[in-house]
């Protein structure tokens, strides 16, 4: 191994580790506000890349009827609950919010033609249809059960997670798509080739942590999600409502994930199913950060990439096996040095 | 309520009467989980099937495995007891069909596998008796690629794979015969179905600066090694197998597939043979009736080895019903005597002629070397 090898495997895997670390702070973000072990976070990623593909490929993608199904549903059930606990004046904000919305997206999709319209317009489109699933999941799967254990939620994450790549399989196919990059361009940087798409990628990752930072530092909702993860009970004591910051992270987390989706669609092909993996690796970043700090899941995220990328160079059948066994010596290592609170039940 | 069951009941006994006159199939495929791309177009196929065999009625029982060795035995027996099948279809990959060739075998019910693996029907010993399938040994595939890398000055070459039984199978095949062709292996690498880069394997492959790379891998995700190596630079020849042989393939890896060279069944590209080849006719009769009913340019290889079972069980059923009805344990040994009878069968993928040890019955007109030109998959002679 030369230098340019070194440094190639570097690039690759810093990349990689890039978007891992967008998916690891949303899985430290949710798990902290929620307490929910976010499995299906992998399928955005998915949703996000195929829907633009679908898109481009001309097609009506199949997540828009998921998202007007879930709307329809998300506004029955809520309706329901507004009417029977005598409170009719909240129909008016689910209509709006779970009926009106959808349909308008919906209506944009079929009228304009995304075909035909520059990049830029058909991702706006390709999130607007993904990211409101966020909120709508956590209404239908994980709002009823807000206060169960963290088993309870992990074992609703694996439900969801499978009615989501079985949908994910009926919408798109079982064969992967690729979508144009957003930047032909290449740099030479000495011996080194950068492609423009590698540079979106990075840019647009510090972007979003830098976002979050100052989302989480400076706003009211940022400060009320923090506080609601730090306390709950003390949170809601002081009038924050643990609903809307369950909706509020999931919210995050699927705008996360499908717009990395959308970075990483150029650069390799993306399948009904390939968000899991993706999210699993995430999932060690945030393991090694212990589902608390976000800067240490970052970090986590380019150790995992740059690991995944040297070990597919040295030992390409074993490159998973390399990469998953790291959270063993990762946990033994986090639970000699902090001490362990039993959850209160 | 009672008088309901009541009814439910009678009909229920009508269907189970009816049903014993039938033919019964029961169809296994992987429509959906990691093999769903080959699962479905196979999945399609048997709905074009005939629905009368010999003037008897059949009945096609389709069930899915999710690409699950477990739910493939699960399901394999409710074929076999619940539904009580003449003859088991499937499944769509190597690990379900080997591991249902035992339960085939104890009920004494032939079974024809869609997938690839030699070890399938060979050696055909007291259980694989039983046991018949219709693609092509990797063997086959393989002596194809070495043969052209031979005729076109291939000194050294590199291998890349799936980390699957798919590969290491194509590993074992091809690694013995580039010997015995004095060919030398430089690298050989593994790759995932879903992993998001290769570069670390490219850049191990592209040091040793092989003449000639060969792509172990089954559909699109067989592009992404590919697509790294145009982007790396390399300059060599590169072969894939026939794996990657829909027209997926071709849309997700587009002009970076230019001038790739693979082996396969002749279906792909049945148009351009010579009409002196037998298989021609066959082909594109299967085409048609598959383009027909799902839209020009969705017709693949795999569901094509879906319609040469089905033609296997076509030609063989006339024979069987002379010696037993449909339904009986006579009917079911009489229909293996026939299946291992085939003699000259023009299928989608070459000619069938079995024989009691050898349960494929492929020759090498069941392939053929192409080449990807323009986007298209063309026939080279």
């Amino acid at each position: 191994m030369d230098l340019q090898i070194a440094l190639l495997l570097g690039q690759d895997g810093i990349v990689n580790g890039a978007i891992y670390a967008l998916l690891a702070l949303a899985l430290v973000l949710v798990f902290a506000v929620t307490r929910v072990i976010f499995i299906p976070q992998g399928e955005f990623v998915a949703y996000g890349a195929l829907t633009l593909a679908a898109f481009e490929a001309g097609k009506t993608p199949g997540t828009l009827w998921l998202l007007l199904g879930a709307g329809v549903l998300v506004a029955l059930i809520d309706t329901v609950i507004a009417v029977r606990g005598g409170n009719p004046g909240r129909i008016k904000r689910i209509v709006l919010w779970d009926l009106a919305l959808p349909a308008a997206i919906a209506g944009l999709v079929l009228w304009l033609e995304p075909a035909t319209l520059p990049l830029a317009a058909k991702v706006a489109l390709s999130l607007a249809i993904v990211v409101p699933l966020g909120p709508m999941i956590y209404r239908l799967a994980y709002q009823p059960l807000a206060e169960a254990s963290v088993l309870v939620l992990l074992i609703v994450s694996v439900a969801v997670h499978i009615a989501l790549v079985g949908l994910g399989l009926l919408f798109f196919g079982a064969e992967g798509s690729r979508t144009t990059p957003f930047s032909e361009a290449q740099f030479n940087v000495g011996t080194l080739t950068v492609n423009g798409q590698t540079l979106w990628v990075l840019g647009a990752s510090c972007v979003l942590i830098v976002a979050l930072y100052l989302f989480f530092g400076r706003t009211l909702y940022g400060k009320a999600l923090r506080a609601t993860a730090i306390n709950r009970v003390g949170a809601r004591l002081m009038g924050i409502s643990t609903t809307l910051a369950g909706k509020l992270s999931f919210t995050l987390a699927a705008g996360i994930g499908a717009l990395s989706g959308i970075l990483i669609a150029p650069i390799t092909t993306v399948y009904y199913d390939t968000g899991f993996l993706i999210g699993l690796k995430g999932f060690v970043a945030a393991i090694i950060a212990g589902l608390v700090s976000y800067p240490l899941a970052a970090a986590g995220a380019i150790l995992v990439g740059l690991l995944e990328s040297f070990s597919s160079f040295w030992a390409s059948a074993f490159k998973e096996v390399i990469v998953f066994t790291l959270i063993i010596p990762v946990l033994v290592w986090r639970s000699l040095t902090s001490h362990h609170v039993e959850e209160e039940e | 309520m009672r008088m309901k069951s009541l009814v439910a009941a009678l009909l229920s006994a009508g269907v189970v009467t009816f049903a014993y006159a039938d033919i019964t199939v029961g169809v296994l495929v992987s429509a959906t989980g990691p093999a769903a791309s080959l699962g479905i177009p196979e999945k399609n196929t048997f709905a074009l099937m005939p629905t009368t065999i010999a003037g008897e009625k059949v009945k096609y029982i389709v069930l899915d495995d999710a690409s699950d060795t477990t739910t493939a035995v699960k399901n394999t027996r409710k074929l076999l007891t619940e539904d009580k099948v003449d003859v088991i279809m499937g499944s769509t990959i190597t690990p379900n069909s080997l591991a249902m060739v035992d339960i085939a075998a104890e009920a004494e019910t032939p079974m024809i596998s869609m997938a690839a693996s030699a070890r399938i029907v060979d050696p055909v010993d007291a259980k694989r008796r039983w046991v018949f399938k219709t693609p092509q040994n990797d063997v086959q595939m393989s002596t194809a690629i070495t043969e052209h890398m031979n005729n076109s000055g291939v000194k050294t070459v590199a291998f890349i794979g799936f980390s699957d039984a798919y590969g290491e199978g194509w590993w074992q095949e091809f690694s013995k015969i580039a010997e015995v062709r004095k060919m030398k292996v430089v690298a050989s690498e593994r790759f995932n179905r879903a992993d998001t880069s290769v570069t670390g394997q490219i850049l191990k492959i592209m040091s040793t600066n092989p003449d000639a790379i060969l792509i172990a891998g089954s559909g699109t995700p067989a592009a992404l090694p590919q697509k790294t190596l145009k982007e790396k630079g390399y300059k060599g020849k590169i072969y894939q197998t026939h794996g990657v042989a829909n027209n997926d393939f071709l849309r997700v890896c587009g002009k970076d597939c230019e001038g790739t060279f693979l082996p396969a069944g002749p279906v792909l590209v049945a148009a351009q043979l010579p009409d002196s080849n037998p298989v021609k006719k066959s082909a594109l009769e299967y085409i048609a009736k598959y383009e027909k009913a799902h839209g020009p340019g969705s017709v693949s290889t795999f569901g094509a080895h879906a319609w040469d079972a089905g033609l296997l069980l076509a030609n063989a059923v006339p024979a069987a019903l002379k010696k037993g009805k449909p339904g009986s344990k006579e009917f079911r040994a009489a229909l293996r005597d026939a299946l291992e009878g085939t003699k000259n069968l023009y299928a989608a993928h070459g000619v069938f002629n079995m024989t009691a040890t050898d349960h494929l019955g492929l020759d090498q007109r069941s392939r053929v070397m192409v080449k990807i030109e323009g986007g298209k998959w063309v026939a080279q002679k």
